[in-house]
């Protein structure tokens, strides 16, 4: 029985490692493209919406909070408590799927899609756009040339975050499938290992948003 | 006892395939498709990998057809285009990466290390599943077009100037690599966690130090292809940039990412094939292989430097002189363990006591046709020469005779080997002794002249050449129709052998290894009771002892 | 029967007389690569049979039948050090070897004559510095050394001399260059060896070596009217690149007079070597190239000027070695008609209006 656990739990790890060398690719890419076009990179990162990334990964940290709360609940028995525990996290996943939408919608209307009506003229012209001139008032027009390579960089976010987000879609499915399954006490009953093997899961994709995080929206910010 | 084989089988008016087995234990189409047994698993993946390689082998041979002429004249460069490129798609992802580790792999792994099953039945199921999508997948997007965008995918071909099923067979090999992952991961949570009682790292067969390699490449490598595949079908759909020199991308960045995982690819493809060549050797020369410490070692260290060295297929792509250093030096570094193995396995046979049945045959095949592979792999790495013979017919050349002249003929050897265990029945000997010497000539005079043609300077990938490469492209095809004998040989008598076959037995090799002192085909739950190992992987000496004290039948 | 054997043997002689076995060496670099090859040719032959003297060998003297009872050996460090050592002496040996070769091949000596090649679907562009066009072939003459300058205008290509044992990849986006200096005149193959697509067997050509007496005839005759520099001189005007690098003290552009082949100072601090790459990369991709003690307001013209035109540009600006045509452009520039109503002359500054603003955007590709 712990021979099986271990067993699961060492497996549940190496897959984890193939995630990283998965996402590997796409950070390589963003370094490679951030360290030739730096201007293009911080006038894009610019676009995106601090408060709603702030609150997205506050959102996410307390989720791998509640999740491995879950965890110690299975561990302890208590089924009720699991199963509240493992509903938040699910709120709090599909709270993360909204405000994530909220910002896809957002850089839908300002034409910031790659390919789809892609527009530079928030960073030639960036008086045009008023919301983020605002918050950027030192932020130079670009040369349309160095304009042009926002659309990289729009890429690349909407590859990160989109594969993350696939990543969160599948968690908050299996998820819901483990909210019916505790009810029914099959994680109280002494089999916790799915549940842990999937908040180590969780927690992973938690992380991935971290280093997500700064590398997108914290381009610029420095103390 | 006869004096030239090693053959030992039980008398025939008696023995009977034992009626208790994994194949009748349960039956019902469901039963097999719902399975959890690692065995019947490998059963199914070596039908549906048979399938597939059969699909591709029939269009190596269109290949070959249309080249026997200088002109463009069995059909369009567009057709022929897409037939070289579903041929690499086809026998690279559906026959190549997954044929020794799913089927053999899939098959012995539990059996070698005295474990019920694998570590993670379940998963193995999936990865099959997820293999007969991906081949679902392919077939759908040959059958509405194919791809002609060569195996390779380069960008910005692929990404902007064809319109044929780039996406759909991107997605296929995607699913096909998660099969992969899973299998490899599959392999090495058991490795690590399920031996039997004794069975310590270096008592392991090195058929599971091979796969093992090859399990750390699977998973670490195939993710990296998967996000490149992601990648490009974002740049084809989307135009999101990072591959399009118009908007600031790079499509050298694509060649980065696509041979971190294709060079590796092409290690996990040998390296099992190596480990099934030890098994052999060692069983017909009634030998422990030579060094096998510097044998498990080779194979661990093949699987380290195989990361090292992806830009050895870019060397004239344009990157900078110096990188070439560096991969150059590490690519004559990779090449070092493999010519171990070679020498290893030769002195193996020093001083044994050597027969010549058809897995043998193979094996030898193996170890002259990849010795050749393998030093033109140094003609390729040292990058002077390289400029004169890549992208020319020497590379076709070179990865013929590494995996079909290797990797291939090891799976074959394998197959014959463990067919008495898988099914409980022999092979007939003297038609597969008789296929394996048709294959090896078939094999040279396909591959042999493409040598000669990659220095003379015929490009690959060409639907029409110049005149003078005739005779040369004339003696290939002649070659190819022999081979394709050779090929079709065994799938008629291994069928065949199925009915008809004589009652294998335990041992008919009088193997060392713990599969063979199970019964053939092996109890679902592999043993009746656990093993416990006290004596070290290929011990003669303990076999001869054992037989002396029990002596079973069927 | 006898009109078979007939067939048969013309078939045969055809064969027998069309048919080689090894490239013709036509360059400088071809016997030195071709030893190597050969060196390596040798050592595996030795290696061959080594391995099947010892699978052979072992096999009849330790069959079953001669030497019934096998004798267990765990290994030998001194044989496993051997061919360890061995092996991987050879190797190191062909990968300096190798790699000398490599350097040689991919460092153009300063005095090689470069023609620009531009590879598309499915042909090959050459353009010599003359002005001289060829589709599909390359003229040049024996006994100098001669740079190629590929790029390609949209996937990858590769522009393969069998003859001469070089290759290079022609790259959608930055200029990739080899050198070679042929060695006997005649006429030898050009493949184009990347997969590109429906016709890529079709990007076939000639490349044809010449005494420099008839390379010079052939210049001559085949000479199309103006110099890619003259071309080039032509687009610098009607693209407008005189009104800020026009020589002038206080220009809007950093003066271009000699400034090839010079090390510059970027605006970022760095420095760059001023080759034809960067030149290229200038072009279109202003803002990275940005020189100290200017303000990044160039316009880029990716998308405007073909790869073909980069090409003529970068030859113009290479030979410039003063300003003073710079100067007579400028006051004729206004004349050209792709230039309607854009251009202003040095003297005049636009009043008020963002230079970067008079960027042709709508202009389309310039002809050339």
């Amino acid at each position: 029985m712990e021979h099986q656990v271990d067993t699961t739990s060492f497996a549940m790890w190496l897959f984890l490692v193939t995630e990283i060398m998965f996402f590997g690719g796409l950070f390589c890419s963003y370094l490679i493209f951030r360290n030739w076009y730096y201007p293009a990179f911080v006038a894009a990162s610019h676009q995106l919406s601090i408060k709603e990334g702030t609150a997205n990964t506050a959102v996410l940290i307390v989720s791998s909070f509640t999740m491995p709360m879950g965890v110690w609940c299975a561990e302890t028995r208590r089924k009720g408590a699991l199963v509240l525990c493992l509903c938040l996290t699910f709120v709090l996943g599909l709270v993360f799927l909204g405000i994530k939408y909220d910002e896809y919608h957002e850089k839908y209307e300002k034409h910031h899609v790659p390919s789809w009506h892609y527009s530079t003229k928030a960073f030639t012209d960036p008086a045009s756009d008023p919301e983020v001139h605002k918050a950027y008032p030192d932020d130079k027009p670009l040369p349309l040339d160095m304009a042009r390579h926002t659309e990289v960089y729009f890429g690349l976010y909407f590859a990160m975050t989109g594969m993350h987000a696939l990543h969160m879609i599948i968690g908050i499915s299996i998820l819901g499938f483990m909210i019916f399954r505790a009810r029914a006490g099959a994680y109280t009953n002494g089999h916790v290992t799915f549940v842990n093997n999937f908040g180590l899961y969780w927690h992973f994709v938690d992380i991935v948003w971290i280093f997500l995080y700064p590398l997108l929206y914290l381009i610029s910010r420095h103390a | 006892m006869s004096t030239d084989t090693v053959v030992r089988l039980p008398d025939q008016s008696t023995a009977r395939i034992p009626k208790v087995n994994f194949i009748t234990k349960e039956n019902g189409l469901l039963s097999w498709l719902l399975t959890g047994d690692h065995k019947r698993i490998a059963t199914l993946y070596l039908i549906s990998i048979t399938f597939f390689f059969a699909i591709g082998g029939a269009l190596a041979g269109l290949i070959r057809l249309e080249l026997l002429t200088p002109q463009s004249d069995l059909m369009s460069t567009d057709t022929y285009n897409k037939v070289f490129s579903m041929h690499g798609i086809i026998m690279v992802f559906l026959f190549l990466v997954p044929s020794i580790p799913a089927t053999l792999g899939n098959f012995l792994m539990p059996l070698m290390i005295g474990a019920k099953d694998l570590a993670l039945p379940k998963i193995n199921l999936l990865s099959w599943y997820l293999y007969v999508i991906a081949g679902f997948m392919i077939l759908y997007s040959m059958m509405t077009g194919g791809v002609d965008t060569g195996w390779t995918f380069t960008v910005p071909l692929s990404t902007h100037y064809v319109n044929t099923n780039v996406i759909t067979t991107g997605l296929a090999i995607f699913v096909a690599g998660f099969s992969s992952v899973f299998t490899g991961l599959n392999f090495i949570v058991t490795i690590h966690k399920m031996r039997a009682p004794g069975m310590t790292w270096f008592r392991l067969p090195l058929f599971v130090w091979s796969n093992y390699a090859a399990s750390i490449l699977m998973v670490l490598g195939t993710p990296v292809l998967a996000i490149t595949l992601v990648l490009v079908i974002l740049e084809r759909a989307f135009g999101i940039g990072v591959f399009d020199p118009a908007k600031g991308g790079d499509p050298i960045l694509f060649q980065h990412l696509f041979w971190f995982y294709s060079h590796p690819a092409v290690y996990i493809m040998i390296l099992p094939g190596m480990g099934v060549i030890s098994e052999v050797i060692s069983t017909f020369s009634r030998k422990r292989v030579f060094g096998y410490t510097a044998v498990a070692f080779s194979s661990v260290a093949i699987a380290v430097f195989a990361f090292f060295v992806w830009e050895h297929h870019m060397f004239i792509m344009g990157v900078s002189n110096y990188s070439t250093l560096v991969f150059s030096l590490l690519t004559m570094l990779v090449a070092v363990p493999s010519a171990i193995k070679i020498f290893n396995w030769s002195f193996t046979l020093y001083k044994g006591s050597i027969t010549f049945e058809t897995p043998m045959l193979y094996s030898f095949g193996f170890m002259g046709l990849f010795t050749i592979g393998g030093l033109t792999g140094v003609f390729l790495a040292s990058t002077g020469t390289d400029i004169h013979l890549t992208e020319t017919y020497f590379i076709v050349a070179h990865f013929h005779f590494v995996m079909v002249g290797g990797m291939l003929m090891a799976f074959l050897s394998g197959i014959h080997f463990w067919w008495p265990k898988w099914t409980g029945r022999m092979y007939p000997e003297k038609i597969s002794q008789l296929a394996a010497l048709i294959t090896f000539i078939g094999f040279n005079l396909t591959f042999f002249p493409q040598f000669i043609l990659g220095m003379l300077g015929m490009p690959r990938r060409y639907a029409a050449y110049p005149p003078e490469f005739q005779v040369l492209n004339v003696f290939s095809t002649a070659g190819a129709t022999i081979l394709g004998i050779g090929y079709l040989l065994p799938i008629l008598y291994l069928t065949w052998s199925l009915k008809y076959g004589e009652i294998a037995g335990d041992n008919p090799w009088q193997a060392t290894g713990l599969e063979w002192q199970i019964q053939s085909p092996p109890l679902t739950e592999n043993f009746p009771e656990i093993p416990i190992v006290d004596y070290e992987a290929y011990d003669y000496e303990w076999l001869e002892r054992k037989e002396k004290e029990v002596t079973r039948v069927g | 029967m006898e009109h078979i054997s007939q067939v048969l043997w013309q078939f045969l002689v055809k064969w027998l007389t069309d048919f080689s076995l090894f490239p013709p060496e036509a360059s400088k670099i071809a016997p030195q690569m071709d030893a190597l090859f050969f060196f390596m040719v040798l050592i595996s032959l030795i290696g061959m049979t080594i391995v099947v003297l010892l699978i052979v060998g072992f096999s009849i003297l330790y069959s079953k039948k001669r030497h019934p009872v096998a004798v267990q050996i765990e290994g030998s460090t001194l044989l496993e050090a051997t061919w360890t050592i061995i092996p991987l002496g050879l190797f190191l040996i062909m990968f300096v070897w190798g790699s000398l070769i490599y350097f040689r091949v991919y460092t153009p000596p300063a005095n090689a004559m470069n023609i620009y090649v531009v590879g598309k679907q499915w042909m090959w562009k050459a353009e010599h510095p003359g002005g001289q066009h060829e589709i599909n072939s390359l003229h040049i003459p024996m006994g100098r050394p001669i740079q190629l300058t590929l790029i390609s205008q949209d996937v990858f290509h590769s522009f393969s001399i069998p003859a001469f044992r070089v290759k290079r990849e022609a790259i959608p986006g930055r200029y990739t260059n080899v050198w070679f200096e042929a060695t006997k005149t005649g006429t030898y193959h050009l493949f184009c060896t990347q997969y590109c697509g429906t016709n890529h067997s079709a990007m076939i050509g000639d490349i044809v070596v010449l005494t420099p007496d008839d390379y010079r005839k052939w210049l001559g005759e085949s000479t199309s009217g103006m110099s890619l520099a003259q071309n080039g001189e032509r687009l610098f005007a009607s693209l407008s690149c005189n009104a800020c690098h026009s020589g002038k003290p206080g220009s809007r552009g950093p003066n271009l007079a000699g400034i090839f082949g010079s090390e510059i100072h970027l605006a970022n601090g760095s420095t760059a070597q001023v080759n034809e790459a960067y030149l290229r990369d200038a072009i279109l991709n202003p803002s990275d190239h940005v020189a100290q003690g200017y303000v990044p307001i160039m316009p880029t013209y990716q998308g405007q000027v073909s790869e073909d035109g980069v090409i003529s540009l970068v030859e113009y600006i290479k030979s410039l070695n003063s300003n003073d045509r710079v100067e007579q452009t400028l006051n004729t520039t206004t004349l050209l008609p792709e230039s309607e109503g854009k251009a202003t002359t040095g003297g005049q500054k636009p009043g008020g209006a963002n230079p970067a603003k008079q960027a042709p955007a709508s202009q389309g590709m310039v002809k050339q």
